[in-house]
């Protein structure tokens, strides 16, 4: 597949994603194929550290979660009390204009993902100096003490969880609305991620995971590249937690916000399902992941996570390429790599003139 | 914060929490001191550590429930975990430990999912306990109290634990899984089967964490999801104390035990599993600036 | 000529390993010196205490006046010294473009050009140092494929792509091709000549090091045994019993 058919390709895809909503029959799974959006972006951006970088994070739900509240308090706090809202959430009386849900929700993800950007370069710095399975301990500690910490913190609702302001009428059915919301976050979070791969960056945080002593010894800056790698992380990542809040109504600190065992765990097991480390691995990796998920809970009620823990185990010893680095071991061809055997049987030469 | 005036004012009741904290850290230290095994023996780290802790709680309950003493447990689960531990080695850990640490690190955290899953399917995700009828000791003019199946635990700890120790030892197996510790190439030269080590080293971890889980189902309580924390809490005692180290390990486990007892109390008792992993995270990177100072080259 | 590097009574040990022990010496700018010592002299030790791979017990060693032994390994790199390892470092995944290209100087780096794609100049330079050290045929081959000795050339190759001012090499011929080792100490001359990168190398291989260094230094036991040209260290009794002598 040459870049202008997969361009064309990727072009129809997209115009096909838009109209999904517009389909009848597709109506009642809008929010689940919504969903497939948050779970594209999960493997995206875990995949920056995991898959380019080598740093395995089991702790990446911290921004996740740390978007999600900040979106859900600043929209409770610009129009209410603590306690009012308390009182009114979810009810009729808490209903918002158009204009106040739109203003509160912007300001909101800005601020979270702000936030998460800072957190993330604060916590970068002292974190990703840590290697291999220190910093993939110490990450899903991080994200785990998130989580109680938010579960005995009153004023964002403590374990009784936080509701969000309901979408106003004007707007539509949550589902459709936050398909595009997230539709429209995983494409940019996909460019975006694409162009970073592109240059220096992608390939100073490539030089990370194959070497990290020999990056240092050239002089790259590897304190610089791996923060911002896990700020960029954290940026969309906040992003798409402000809007999941608003998406799910209700915000659990453990089961929904920071969840760990089942989201934070889910990124990884999508980035390595798909391939870590190549750009279309996660998004084929949470694709394939969510419809076997929706399968298992349509099947195997009750034993749908007996079911997953299963699949990590058997994804990770017997596929740990992935579905993309499988098919560019079998056909490195069409990855862009020349790996033609007279290449490889060039007799190398330094004798006379080159 | 209040209850640190309770503290300041009534001291006796730092010695009824120090108490607590290093008879239930002592139990921290025995799975600790398994993991330390694993992890020098084979380079694995087990995140389905508290599992197997938590597994052997279960198996313990359910001979309580059928009317059993649940001090018979301590065998019994370890007995159980040590075919539960084999069986898992037979099936997936041998495949990944040559392997990358992190493909070790999921495989275990998907085993970790999968026995939490089937705890729950199976026992339901109550949190339950077992009574050891021992009854409760009352020390300092009734002021502290202490559950004499706490004592019982402790003993019970040193008993494993040293068993363990002199098998490590003495025994021929010992001696083959020491060996393979130190060099696993040179092991197999040397004719020692390390598959079958490997094996033992893994069932035997997981027999000592069945034994621990005896006694928190004894002393504490259980529930299907929290064995992760079991997890963390061994990784730091090991961490602390660094591999091969008994007496670290045991230091550092009894520290923990009263450090949480302390934070629960201080903190409130919702925020003791939030301390215990943010106390991960500050340990994991004091330890790295220590060693970043002296500039060594890190593994 | 000024001295660019200049190392005053370094110590370092291990535990109770003494790898160097108050070792002196001298880089003259535009010189190649170099370094030999049978194995476990403590040659790669220095190397490390140099780049700021560990810190030193005590001494003193400057580059261009400026003192290294607080610095950060990327830091001393970013200041135009740079080393190769003895168990070649190149970035496996990568492929010998890719490897190339990351190697650029990275002392102009901001927050702005971390964005930045390559330039065609950067690629075309990488390309023709490629082709220089005879690799340019394997250079869309991940650099996991190729042979020890094809790795060690493209590090040279890496580290010429950084513009070094000084260049430490770790042993470059060690695990080379016979046949091609008079073609590489034609390249380290070169690239001495052409690029002005001033050499100091650590060979075994005595046929190299007698043809490519003006000057030596010979280590023992972590302390400086004997330094002088090509011809005095051949015929430095104590070298050869160093070498012969075993320890
Ligand atoms: N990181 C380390 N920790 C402990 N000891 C070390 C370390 N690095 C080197 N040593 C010891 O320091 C001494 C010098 O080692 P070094 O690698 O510098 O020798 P060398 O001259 O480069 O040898 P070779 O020619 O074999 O490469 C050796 O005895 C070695 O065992
Ligand atoms: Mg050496």
């Amino acid at each position: 597949m040459n870049s202008s058919t997969r361009m064309v390709l990727s072009a129809a895809l997209f115009i096909a994603a838009l109209f999904v909503p517009q389909v009848p029959a597709l109506q009642p799974y809008l929010t689940q194929i919504a969903f497939l959006w948050v779970m594209i972006l999960f493997a995206l951006t875990w995949d920056v550290l995991g898959g380019q970088m080598g740093y395995n994070s089991f702790g990446n739900i911290l921004y996740f979660g740390l978007g999600m509240y900040a979106t859900a308090v600043i929209q409770r706090d610009l129009y209410f009390t603590v306690e009012e809202y308390a009182n009114v959430a979810g009810g009729e009386q808490a209903a918002l204009t158009t204009a106040e849900y739109l203003f509160g929700l912007g300001l909101g993800m800005g601020t979270g993902a702000l936030l998460a950007v800072i957190v993330a370069a604060l916590l970068g710095s002292g974190i990703l100096g840590l290697r291999g399975h220190y910093f993939a301990i110490c990450t899903l500690g991080l994200g785990i003490a998130a989580g109680e910490l938010a579960s005995g913190w009153d004023y964002i609702g403590a374990g009784s969880g936080l509701v969000t302001p309901l979408l106003p009428d004007a707007l539509g059915e949550r589902g459709p609305f936050f398909y595009y919301v997230f539709l429209i976050l995983a494409v940019i979070a996909f460019l975006v991620l694409r162009r970073l791969y592109a240059g220096q960056f992608g390939l100073a945080i490539n030089a990370i995971r194959d070497d990290e002593d020999k990056a240092e010894a050239l002089g790259l800056h590897t304190t610089r590249y791996k923060t911002v790698a896990w700020c960029v992380s954290a940026f969309f990542l906040a992003l798409t937690g402000g809007a999941f809040g608003n998406l799910v109504i209700f915000i659990d600190p453990t089961d929904v916000a920071f969840a760990g065992p089942t989201f934070g765990v889910w990124m990884v097991l999508m980035a390595i399902l798909g391939g870590k480390g190549t750009l279309w691995g996660p998004v084929i990796g949470a694709t394939v992941f969510h419809v076997t998920q929706e399968l298992f809970w349509t099947y195997l009620f009750g034993w749908q996570r007996v079911a997953l823990g299963l699949l990590i185990v058997v994804v990770v010893v017997f596929f740990p390429l992935g579905i993309v680095g499988w098919m560019r071991e079998r056909w490195p061809k069409r990855f862009g790599e020349v790996v033609d055997a007279e290449a490889r049987k060039a007799q190398i030469s330094l004798e006379g003139e080159s | 914060m209040g209850n640190l005036e309770i503290l300041v004012e009534a001291p006796i009741f730092s010695v009824q929490l120090l108490l607590d904290g290093l008879l239930v850290g002592a139990i921290f230290a025995l799975a600790a001191y398994g993991m330390a095994l694993l992890w020098g023996v084979m380079n694995i780290i087990n995140i389905a550590q508290g599992d197997f802790v938590i597994l052997g709680g279960y198996v313990t309950l359910t001979l309580y429930n059928a009317g059993i003493p649940a001090l018979a447990g301590v065998p019994v689960a370890a007995i159980v975990l040590f075919g539960v531990g084999w069986v898992i080695y037979r099936v997936v850990i041998f495949r990944v430990v040559d392997r990358d640490l992190f493909i070790s690190i999921l495989a275990t955290f998907g085993i970790s999912i999968l026995l939490q899953q089937l705890m729950d399917q199976i026992f339901g995700a109550d949190i339950q306990s077992a009574e050891s009828g021992l009854g409760t000791l009352f020390l300092f003019d009734n002021q502290v109290t202490l559950g004499k199946v706490k004592l019982v635990a402790f003993g019970t700890v040193l008993v494993v634990g040293a068993a363990l120790a002199i098998f490590l030892k003495k025994s021929r197996m010992g001696q083959a899984i020491r060996a393979t510790s130190q060099n696993a190439r040179a092991a197999r030269i040397m004719g020692i089967n390390t598959d079958r080590v490997y094996a033992m080293t893994f069932a035997l971890n997981a027999a000592v964490c069945g034994a621990a889980g005896a006694l928190v189902v004894m002393t504490w309580v259980i529930q299907p999801f929290i064995g992760l924390a079991y997890t963390i809490r061994s990784f730091m005692i090991v961490v602390v104390a660094g591999l091969g180290n008994i007496a670290g390990v045991v230091a550092a486990g009894l520290g923990l035990g009263a450090a949480e007892q302390f934070a629960a109390f201080l903190l409130g008792a919702e925020f003791q599993i939030g301390f215990v992993f943010a106390l991960l995270v500050v340990i994991l990177l004091l330890r790295n600036a220590v060693l970043k100072r002296k500039r060594q080259v890190l593994k | 000529m000024t001295d660019l590097l200049k190392i005053d009574r370094v110590c370092k040990s291990f535990g109770g390993v003494v790898a160097n022990d108050a070792v002196s010496l001298s880089v003259p700018e535009g010189a190649i010196i170099g370094l030999i010592g049978p194995n476990g002299s403590g040659k790669t030790t220095l190397f490390n205490s140099i780049v700021g791979y560990h810190p030193i017990d005590s001494g003193s060693i400057r580059f261009r006046g400026e003192e290294l032994s607080a610095l950060r390994t990327a830091e001393i790199a970013r200041l135009g010294l740079l080393r190769t390892f003895q168990q070649t470092r190149i970035f496996g995944k990568m492929n010998c473009v890719q490897n190339m290209q990351i190697s650029v100087p990275h002392v102009g780096d901001s927050f702005m050009t971390m964005w930045r794609r390559f330039p065609p100049e950067v690629t075309e330079r990488a390309e023709s140092l490629l082709k220089f050290v005879g690799l340019y045929a394997k250079r869309q081959l991940r650099a996991e494929d190729l042979s020890f000795g094809q790795q060690k050339l493209l590090e040279f190759a890496m580290a010429l792509m950084n513009e070094p001012k000084a260049l430490l090499l770790d042993e470059p011929t060690a695990g080379i091709n016979p046949t091609l080792i008079n073609g590489l100490i034609d390249r380290l001359k070169r690239a001495h000549a052409e690029f002005g990168i001033t050499l100091f190398v650590i060979e075994h291989n005595m046929r190299v090091i007698m043809n490519l260094a003006e000057y030596i230094y010979c280590l023992a036991h972590g302390e400086l045994l004997a330094n002088g040209t090509p011809e005095q260290i051949q015929n430095d009794q104590r070298v050869i019993e160093a070498y012969l002598g075993g320890h």
